[in-house]
């Protein structure tokens, strides 16, 4: 049955293609010198083959559906005169392209490749380099956005874009691309509905992935690396985070992850190293924390106000120099079976659970908040006595603040996929 | 007198390093914990061991001073042969266990080896402090508990008084005043010395521009080794002033 599926949908492209289907081929001898000129000339369900060379274009309207295939990576240079390809028309592939020299303005959001309106297109193997916008994405339902590697050169959050942007979109995967020194390697804005996977953006300007307002939405598989400000979630619902790698965050305002106005939503299996913030939470309820492992961060987990029921069990809290800062006295949220490397307890019943609760705010993160100057004070003999006299008796933190069942040894996260 | 003492201080931070490794099976934990036990416990040492060393071998030395020797190279002499011999325990007897765990192989080698430099460290000053200690001291009461009053100054009443004037002040720009008061002193200066290492990602979330230009460039780990060095200069010129002029 698969294999008789698959046959008939080759069978109907091989046929579409001859009945409908002209293949237009731009190149310096051909009979189309340019894209602009093939599209022009070219008709519903052509397909368009660029081959290798430089050409200068931009402004490039599709309003048909087209397949435009790049041999042997043909550059577009743009000459930073503008926008250059303008998709306004369902199905239409663009495929192993290289645009170069993207126009930068104050006024308009030039991007290498917008598509505006139109459903079921697919973007893949394009390379984008010196670029204002990347991939611009309003209004567009059903398209995929597939391994595409966008190098920006952005210097100052004005002057710079976005490398994917996705606005009022639905049901759109992004999957597979490499993003580096952009604005926001990818930013969503009203789209819901969107799985954004196996990315890797790193080195941007201000955060490696943006949401807003976007809810239902789904990104796994992704790395974060060394962005100004880490991920930035708001204003959202539903949101599943996976396996993600959030990496080298560091900076006064930057974080592996910041939920700010996040309900009901899922991080699991994520891993948080090395950022200044591992997870900044404002603001944010029913949001289940599972299987992350948090390692060598400033602050794992620093929960700024109004954040109720949120559970946090069985993570690995491994060597941070705070594992959670609070800045309230009210706890409304769960930690339980978590492994924390600062844990000093016993366990005498072996049953791999320790004896005594864990208290995972100090004294000392309180200190810090209200003076940040004393974080030179960290690990300081004095510091580990107050900590020591607040852990008997707690009176500055939430005292119901505590893991009852601590765990003994990390946990194996692959045992609970 | 001396090789007897250095050796049980190197079988303390043999038995030490074997131990925490056994119970922690995990570098970089036992890394972290180690850093506690350097700060505090060395210079304890340090200071007793000097105090001691120089109060029990003062017939010896005023036998050696009726000798055609000259004075600072007995007191200097002494002083090195203490505080090297300190370090070389240290150093030997941390580092065994962690070459059989297999440092070298492991991430944790730069970590490791800025604790060892910075205990080393901290045995020199500690033990230079101890013998102006000593000497200034003829009463080995009052002198043992002059060692042991500086010692607990450094390591705890000073940074209690450093927490508080912080807090007390916290409306004032502080970070120029607070870089300063830890190179001040000693432990704490290894101690942030070592924060550059392990705890860098949480040093940089404080905002002021003079702490991003100490912690988040190389600044910090230059001028806090120069420090370290000044440290162990200057006491050492301390004694050699005194004991130039001293009488016996």
């Amino acid at each position: 049955m698969k294999y008789f599926s698959y046959i008939s949908i080759i069978l109907m492209l091989l046929i579409s293609n001859s009945i409908f289907g002209n293949v237009l081929k731009v190149c310096k001898s051909c009979a189309y010198k340019s894209l602009t000129e093939a599209v022009k000339n070219a008709v519903d369900f052509d397909t368009i083959l660029v081959k290798k060379g430089t050409y200068y274009e931009f402004n490039i309207e599709i309003t048909k559906a087209l397949t435009i295939i790049g041999q042997n990576n043909p550059v577009i240079d743009g000459q930073n005169k503008g926008e250059i390809i303008t998709i306004q028309a369902n199905n239409v592939t663009i495929d192993g392209l290289t645009i170069v020299n993207v126009g930068t303005s104050y006024t308009t959001d030039y991007a290498a490749v917008r598509v505006v309106k139109s459903e079921n297109f697919l973007l893949q193997n394009l390379k984008l380099e010196r670029l204002f916008f990347g991939i611009y994405l309003e209004k567009s339902k059903n398209g995929k956005v597939l391994n595409n590697t966008i190098v920006g050169d952005a210097v100052h959050e004005y002057s710079s874009g976005n490398g994917i942007q996705l606005w009022y979109c639905r049901n759109i995967e992004v999957r597979g691309n490499k993003i580096k020194k952009v604005r926001d390697g990818i930013y969503l804005e009203f789209s819901d509905d969107i799985t954004i996977s196996e990315n890797n953006s790193s080195e941007n300007l201000r955060y490696g992935l943006h949401f807003m307002f976007s809810n239902n939405d789904t990104y796994i598989n992704n790395t974060f690396e060394n962005n100004g400000a880490g991920v930035a979630v708001m204003f959202s619902k539903f949101i599943i985070m996976k396996n993600n790698t959030f990496k080298k965050n560091w900076g006064s305002a930057s974080f592996g992850l910041l939920l700010k106005e996040i309900n009901d939503s899922e991080i699991t299996h994520n891993t948080f190293e090395e950022n200044t913030v591992g997870i900044n939470v404002e603001g944010s309820n029913r949001v289940n924390y599972t299987h992350n492992d948090f390692k060598n961060n400033g602050w794992a987990v620093k929960v700024r106000g109004a954040c109720y029921f949120n559970v946090f069990e069985k993570n690995n809290f491994l060597y941070n120099s705070f594992d959670v800062s609070y800045n309230s006295r009210l706890n409304d949220n769960k930690f339980d079976q978590n492994y924390w490397s600062n844990y000093t307890g016993y366990d005498l019943d072996k049953n791999g659970i320790g004896d005594i609760p864990y208290r995972p705010v100090k004294l000392f993160s309180y200190i810090v908040n209200r003076t940040p100057e004393t974080i030179i004070l960290l690990r300081s003999l004095f510091i580990d006595i107050i900590d020591f006299s607040e852990k008997v008796s707690p009176v500055f933190t939430p005292d119901n603040l505590l893991d009852e069942n601590p765990l003994l040894k990390p946990i194996r996260h692959d045992n609970y996929r | 007198m001396r090789s007897r003492w250095s050796y049980v201080y190197f079988l303390f931070y043999l038995l030490l390093g074997t131990v925490l490794l056994f119970l922690n099976n995990d570098l970089s934990k036992a890394v972290i914990t180690l850093m506690n036990v350097i700060i505090i416990l060395v210079p304890l040492i340090g200071t007793i061991f000097g105090v001691m060393y120089y109060y029990s071998s003062r017939e010896f030395t005023e036998l050696l001073l009726a000798q055609p020797v000259k004075r600072s190279s007995i007191f200097l002499g002494q002083y090195f042969g203490v505080a090297l011999s300190l370090s070389m325990s240290l150093i030997i007897g941390l580092g065994l266990p962690f070459v059989f765990y297999g440092i070298f192989k492991s991430g944790a080698i730069w970590d490791f080896s800025l604790l060892l430099i910075t205990g080393t460290f901290l045995t020199l000053i500690f033990t230079a402090l101890a013998f102006i200690i000593a000497l200034a001291n003829e009463n080995k009461i009052k002198g043992f508990g002059y060692a042991i009053l500086l010692w607990l100054f450094m390591a705890v009443i000073y940074d209690g008084l450093f927490l508080m004037s912080l807090i007390y002040f916290e409306n004032y720009p502080l970070d120029k005043f607070s870089l300063i008061a830890t190179m001040l002193n000693p432990v704490d200066l290894s101690r942030v010395l070592i924060l550059l290492k392990l705890d860098i990602s949480a040093l940089l979330g404080y905002t002021g521009a003079v702490f991003q230009k100490f912690f988040g460039t190389n600044l910090g780990l230059v001028i806090s080794t120069v420090m370290l060095a000044l440290w162990v200069a200057i006491p050492i010129g301390i004694i050699y002033k005194m004991v130039k002029r001293k009488d016996f």
